[in-house]
């Protein structure tokens, strides 16, 4: 092969191929792979040993111990359960609060988009530990927030039901508010995208076809954010169903979420197979909807 | 117009004016449009044409004046209660429902209304604009054409008194908008229903309105038939704004009825024009003449104006031919010849640097004030 066919087959084929498989080089090596290690470590067996897992040899090559515990043990069941209730209702307070945020921000002047825009991601420019031991601080007992909820509660209930502070510590509760003031960015900004693209003579095409303003934005605009709502849906559900950190910081360690238990079986059990099962558990249970997801998207952008 | 008229006109709107912030967008427009008229505004960008529609539509509410329909005040009725649609220029369909949910949405309204008779409505409608194949297509799936009778059906679904159309033919090439133009008008004849249609085309406003309002800066500068403001133009800017024409300054120097003798130093002679009343003699006015109405010749003509001239430039457009003439006052006339028959345009009147007369009647020259 001479130079200058080399060249031209690299004008032609190598650099376009090189550019398009680096990022997919990339996901093998730092997605594809790892996940194939946690498979695989997911059906060996514990051990003492270093690292504390084995395959083949005196164990069996594919051990479904694991798989098995998850779907008998009580306490993986509720972890599982806890987590999806827990994401399920931070991403629809979230949807609840994002929306009228989202709507609001396509209906307002250019300048005060930006400024408002900025807002919704100035949390981010915040350490998000520090952001959580925030929290922390304000839904502690002894705190001038917990103590003036306190004194509104004991002012308007009987005296029988007077408490001396409000218990928001270590509870679902907790962990729902933090991940719903973590979260919201991720539903406000695609909302906003996808409300942001509608056009606004639809809206009044269907005032003047004689609809009022409330039946407007269920037939018009409504429709037609779906893909916004399910954007943003994937982007709080599924991190927040495998939260750690914020249970882990003010969440009711008597009913764990799944990140915790991950956490726990890794660094305090010594159960890798086991911490690898719950992953691969997870990972199936989240996959579900991010097809359901994908479909629409595709359906949806077959449309326009 | 007479009171009486004014009383049983089907839509009046009286004074109205409509300022955002400091710009005056709408100044102070009365106009009467009777029941199943087409009635057209007409303007350049920035008339306020739109926003007169718009007001109409309820979008807007007038900053001063008021709007009568079928003898109800418009004023504080929202868009949803006015028996007003309205044909967007962008069409506005919705993209999330059929071509059959679009023309059906507005009928969800009419509570009285069986599901029947709503698809019953929807199928007539669809029928209307031909469209009855594509009931089940979503707007995505139909070419613009289909798009604009969808817009159409929808808005005629729900038997408005009256129906806005902004900028109807627009969005459709050349061909299509004169096939348009008469269905959007056979359609107008079947249906009874009063259009009011703002374009900017005048073309599109000619062979589609029964009468014609031009606009200028937010007012109104003339109301007629298509006729009328064409050949009758009351103002230099109406003469100009429909057709083109050929505008010269002139002074009224005599009045020999049922003529005004008028000296037009650019022509380098003297004219007969029709007699103005409001004119007098000694008064500075302008000579309009449209360049069909000239015709040129190689001989002087009989006609009472006849002008000498050079031709400077001439144009071939197939069923007409343009010239440029020069004339011997120093001033240049549009001139536009019918090509009547084949071999006229190869043994044409006359050639490039050719001297040669143009003619017209008193009739055809124009005397405008203002």
């Amino acid at each position: 092969m001479t130079r200058a066919t080399l060249q031209r087959w690299l004008d032609d084929k190598g650099w376009p191929a090189f550019l398009i498989g680096l990022p997919y080089l990339w996901l093998v090596v730092f997605f594809l792979l790892p996940f194939l290690v946690v498979v695989v470590m997911s059906v060996a067996t514990k051990t003492t040993t270093a690292p504390p897992f084995s395959l083949g040899g005196e164990h069996p090559w594919i051990s479904l111990d694991t798989y098995a515990r998850i779907l008998t043990d009580g306490l993986y069941l509720r972890a599982f359960l806890t987590s999806l209730v827990n994401a399920a209702i931070a991403t629809f307070f979230c949807l609840l609060i994002g929306y009228p945020v989202a709507l609001g921000l396509t209906r307002v002047s250019h300048s005060w988009r930006n400024i408002l825009l900025m807002l919704v991601i100035l949390p981010f420019w915040t350490s998000f530990l520090l952001r959580v031991y925030a929290w922390m601080g304000l839904m502690g007992k002894t705190s001038w927030f917990n103590v003036m909820l306190t004194d509104a509660w004991n002012f308007l209930v009987p005296i029988d039901w007077a408490v001396r502070s409000i218990p928001m510590m270590h509870s679902n509760f907790a962990v729902i508010l933090v991940m719903v003031y973590t979260y919201l960015p991720f539903m406000i900004l695609p909302l906003y995208a996808s409300l942001e693209r509608l056009d606004p003579t639809l809206d009044e095409a269907a005032m003047d076809l004689g609809s009022r303003p409330a039946r407007v934005f269920l037939d018009v605009t409504l429709p037609q954010s779906i893909p916004g709502i399910i954007a943003g849906g994937m982007l709080v559900f599924i991190p927040a169903a495998g939260e750690l950190v914020i249970p882990t910081l003010v969440g009711d360690a008597g009913s764990p979420m799944i990140g915790r238990l991950i956490s726990d079986e890794f660094s305090q059990a010594k159960d890798w197979p086991m911490a690898a099962a719950i992953a691969v558990a997870l990972l199936v249970l989240m996959v579900g909807p991010t097809m359901i997801y994908s479909r629409y998207q595709a359906k949806a952008e077959g449309s326009t | 117009m007479a009171e009486g008229a004014a009383q049983d006109a089907f839509l009046r709107i009286e004074g109205v004016s409509k300022s955002f912030g400091s710009f005056q967008a709408v100044r102070d427009v009365s106009l009467t449009v009777g029941k199943g008229e087409i009635f057209s505004l007409l303007g350049g960008s920035g008339c306020g044409k739109t926003t007169l529609l718009r007001m109409l539509a309820g979008f807007e509410e007038p900053s001063a004046g008021r709007i009568f329909l079928d003898g109800r005040d418009m004023a504080g009725v929202p868009p949803w209660e006015r028996p007003v649609h309205m044909m967007f220029q962008s069409y506005a369909i919705f993209p999330h429902m059929t071509v059959e949910e679009n023309v059906g949405y507005g009928l969800k309204h009419d509570k009285g209304m069986s599901k029947a008779d709503r698809a019953n409505r929807v199928a007539e409608m669809l029928e209307l604009v031909q469209l009855t194949p594509f009931a089940q297509r979503k707007p995505h799936q139909i070419s613009g054409g289909q798009r604009q009778r969808v817009a159409l059906a929808r808005a005629l679904a729900r038997q408005p008194k009256l129906l806005l159309l902004d900028e109807p033919l627009a969005a459709l090439d050349k061909k299509l908008r004169e096939q348009t133009q008469f269905e959007l008008m056979s359609i107008q004849a079947r249906t009874g229903v009063t259009f009011i249609v703002v374009t900017h085309d005048q073309e599109e406003a000619m062979t589609l309105s029964d009468r014609i309002a031009v606009m200028d800066k937010g007012e109104v500068r003339q109301v007629g038939s298509p006729t009328e403001v064409y050949e009758f133009p009351n103002s230099r800017f109406v003469a100009g704004f429909i057709g083109s024409i050929n505008t010269f300054e002139a002074t009224v120097i005599a009045r020999e009825s049922p003529h005004l003798r008028l000296s037009v130093p650019a022509l380098g002679t003297e004219v007969l024009a029709r007699d103005v009343a409001a004119v007098a003699v000694g008064q500075a006015v302008t000579l309009a003449i449209r360049p069909e109405k000239l015709r040129i010749s190689r001989e002087r003509p009989e006609a009472a104006n006849a002008l000498a001239g050079t031709v400077r430039d001439l144009a071939y457009f197939g069923k007409d031919s343009l010239y440029r003439l020069d004339l011997a006052g120093g001033g240049m006339v549009q001139a536009h010849a019918v090509n009547a028959r084949r071999g006229d345009e190869g043994a044409r009147v006359a050639d490039w640097d050719d001297a040669v007369f143009v003619g017209f009647d008193p009739a055809s020259a124009l005397v405008l004030v203002t």
